[in-house]
């Protein structure tokens, strides 16, 4: 990038910057060591030395161009700000379609749903292990009578919903599409996510139902049936998010979501014959953004740039589409304090700016209050406007990846992705990432990280602002959402009235086939749509998947 | 703590969240401190958690829960334990617990509950000081 010239005279101001720098810092106790919250040793400068070999065409480039660097989209945010997707959900479908309209009517333009704990295990909420749990985390569904609540007056047409479900996707899923067929919205119309990543969860968020073969197969299954039948949605959201929340660094966030990417698009490819370029063009992608600005910025940059090269160079994609790695973004809710919870709002801010940086196409913000429950409407509120005036005031929208060229920024997105491609060969030479997590690789470099870190913070070389750093005596209390406990026993008295006044010789039926075609190599998502319409429950519908395939168990790495 | 008597210590995800960074932390705390450790994994029932706790003659059981139904999962965990002559074992908890559950917590039996952001050294200490055998 730079002549020789330049390169020699950078070398010769270098040498008289560090002799006047090491001057300086003779007087200094000790050698601090600077690094990234991930503990990524960072320079005191950076010069065009730093960056001499990186090619702008071949390395940075332009926007909508490969290596995608820059960004998928060739306008960037001048031709469409990112999505402020709010990730969602409370108590009953009655509770969060309120709030989604709420939301909504506050400027929100894309919906995401928090489902409670038993809904994200495929247990229904009459289930002892339900108890205390329905409506507590997310919202409680059961069945597609729920679902319809859920959705009431939302335009399925028009609006987009992510939803974040893993094992029971293809259970959610369904009731989506029924739902949005009784709307009178076609298939074709619908757009949407469902997170539906269940490598992730045996490596870190354990929201798991059966083995992980099993899981590949019905993750397989969805993709192939929205690649036919639902050509707007995403039928999954590679997730690096939760990898990063169970105290990954961000390395390992970035290697371990493209390694589970590679295993999705293998298994595709050889299950279903499918065409790449059919169905890469909807995979997408979930990154955390952490409390180091740079580094993230740079991840997310080396995160397309990568995932570019495996899609043309390791699958042979020819679509460009199949190329691009599109992405949402949540800012990370393990940086959030219970201690002086109103810093948290400055925290957030700050990774939604590096996450806009970086070039997210929708971001979900935290609210300050959720080291303690739920987020109240309040709380949500400041997190939205939080998005709206990144958007709207601060004019980063105004130039596209404004941070390129920076000799920082370059360097880190470039030593971001060779210490990510190290793992990534790793993981090809374990046998992928199947055999990997068999073997426990991932779960324990996860651990070590995590347990690093919070060394780290118990002996202060990381700063908490107010956890171990300017503590407060007293902290006053603040106000936070409860979710009232008759949303459990309501939620059970109208599940019980829907298999009372439902067909159940057709729930039989309908689950007779599911389990005949989960048992074949069959695609399950036509037995699981007659099912839900049918209003056979989320749970009896896992437990099709439980008894033909098996229940995975923690093995409890620490 | 004297090197022949380790104190046994067992870490547990009750309840179906699967947040357990927490957990495995402080299960690791412990052992790196020289504790005996036995750490569930996540999904625990309380059942469960009792009879692992009975079977491996635990004198500790660290609760982690993030999902707000600590105070049913908690509570049902030392009610089994007193059930099932098992009185003596001291319960610790830890999460996202709002403050004002925390008195309701001990009285039900939980001796003591840890909130995030806590030193693992502050856990270790107050082990050291208030967990003596349970037999």
């Amino acid at each position: 990038m730079f002549r020789q010239k330049t390169l020699n005279d950078v070398r010769q101001g270098m040498k008289q910057w560090l002799a006047e720098a090491g001057k300086l810092a003779r007087g200094l106790p000790g050698k601090r060591r600077f690094s990234t919250v991930s503990d990524l040793e960072i320079d005191p400068l950076y010069t065009p030395e730093n960056i001499r070999d990186l090619d702008f065409t071949g390395d940075i480039g332009y926007p909508g161009c490969y290596p995608f660097t820059r960004g998928c989209q060739t306008t960037g945010y001048r031709g469409k700000v990112w999505t402020f997707r709010m990730f969602s959900g409370l108590g009953s479908a009655e509770d969060t379609n309120r709030r989604w309209h709420q939301l909504l009517k506050e400027g929100e333009t894309g919906l995401s749903t928090a489902f409670d704990f038993p809904t994200l295990m495929g247990y229904d909420s009459d289930s002892p292990k339900a108890a205390a749990e329905v409506g507590r985390c997310g919202v409680a569904i059961d069945t597609l009578a729920d679902f319809e609540v859920l959705t009431d007056r939302i335009p399925l047409d028009k609006v987009t919903t992510s939803m974040t479900i893993n094992p029971p996707a293809s259970v959610l899923w369904a009731m989506y599409l029924v739902a949005a067929e009784k709307q009178g919205v076609s298939w074709d119309r619908v757009g949407g996510t469902i997170q539906n990543d269940m490598l992730k969860e045996f490596i870190a968020q354990k929201t798991f139902m059966c083995p992980p073969e099993p899981s590949i197969r019905l993750i397989s299954d969805t993709i192939e049936f929205g690649t036919r039948h639902v050509p707007r949605w995403n039928t999954i959201s590679i997730s690096g998010y939760h990898i990063r929340e169970a105290g990954s660094t961000a390395v390992q966030e970035l290697a371990f979501t493209l390694a589970d990417g590679i295993a999705y698009v293998q298994d595709v490819i050889t299950r279903k014959k499918l065409d790449v370029d059919a169905f890469a063009p909807r995979l997408s992608f979930f990154f955390d953004s952490h409390m180091d600005f740079f580094e993230e910025i740079a991840k997310f940059r080396a995160a397309r740039r990568m995932w570019a090269k495996i899609m043309r160079d390791r699958f042979q994609a020819k679509s460009p589409r199949a190329w691009w790695l599109r992405f949402h973004t949540q800012t990370a809710g393990c940086s959030l304090t219970h201690q002086q919870p109103y810093n948290n709002i400055v925290r957030t801010a700050t990774e939604a700016l590096a996450a806009v940086l970086g070039g997210t196409q929708s971001l979900h913000t935290n609210s300050f209050d959720e080291e303690f429950a739920l987020p109240t409407e309040f709380a949500a509120t400041i997190a939205l406007r939080t998005q709206q005036v990144l958007a709207e005031e601060t004019g980063v929208v105004n130039t596209i990846d404004p941070l390129a060229g920076s000799y920082f920024v370059e360097a880190l997105t470039r030593q971001i992705e060779e210490e990510a491609w190290e793992y990534i060969q790793k993981i090809d030479e374990m046998g992928g990432m199947l055999a990997a997590i068999a073997g426990g690789f991932p779960q324990r470099e996860i651990a070590n990280a995590a347990y690093h870190f919070k060394r780290q913070v118990d002996n202060r070389e990381k700063v908490q602002v107010g956890v171990n750093k300017y503590v407060a005596k007293e902290e006053a209390p603040i106000e936070f959402l409860k979710i009232d406990e008759k949303v459990e026993a309501a939620q059970v008295k109208r599940l019980r009235q829907v298999k009372r006044t439902r067909d159940n010789r057709r729930v039989t039926r309908s689950l007779r086939d599911l389990r005949a075609a989960c048992r074949s190599d069959k695609n399950v998502m036509p037995g699981v749509i007659e099912a839900v319409r049918a209003y056979a429950t989320e749970q009896e519908i896992c437990d099709v998947y439980r008894e033909v395939f098996g229940e995975y168990r923690d093995p409890g790495f620490y | 703590m004297s090197p022949e008597k380790k104190l046994r210590v067992l870490i547990a995800k009750p309840g179906l969240d699967g947040h357990d960074r927490g957990a495995r932390i402080i299960a690791r705390g412990y052992r790196d401190a020289g504790f005996e450790v036995i750490y569930t994994g996540v999904h625990q029932t309380p059942e469960q958690i009792v009879t692992a706790a009975i079977q491996e003659d635990v004198d500790l059981v660290g609760l982690s829960c993030l999902s707000g139904a600590h105070r049913h999962l908690f509570t049902e965990v030392v009610k089994q334990l007193r059930e099932n002559g098992a009185a003596n074992v001291t319960v610790i908890g830890g999460g996202i617990i709002p403050p004002e559950d925390i008195p309701r917590l001990k009285k039900a039996g939980i001796r003591e509950i840890f909130l995030p952001g806590t030193p693992l050294e502050k856990i270790l200490a107050w082990t050291r000081k208030n967990v003596k055998p349970a037999k």
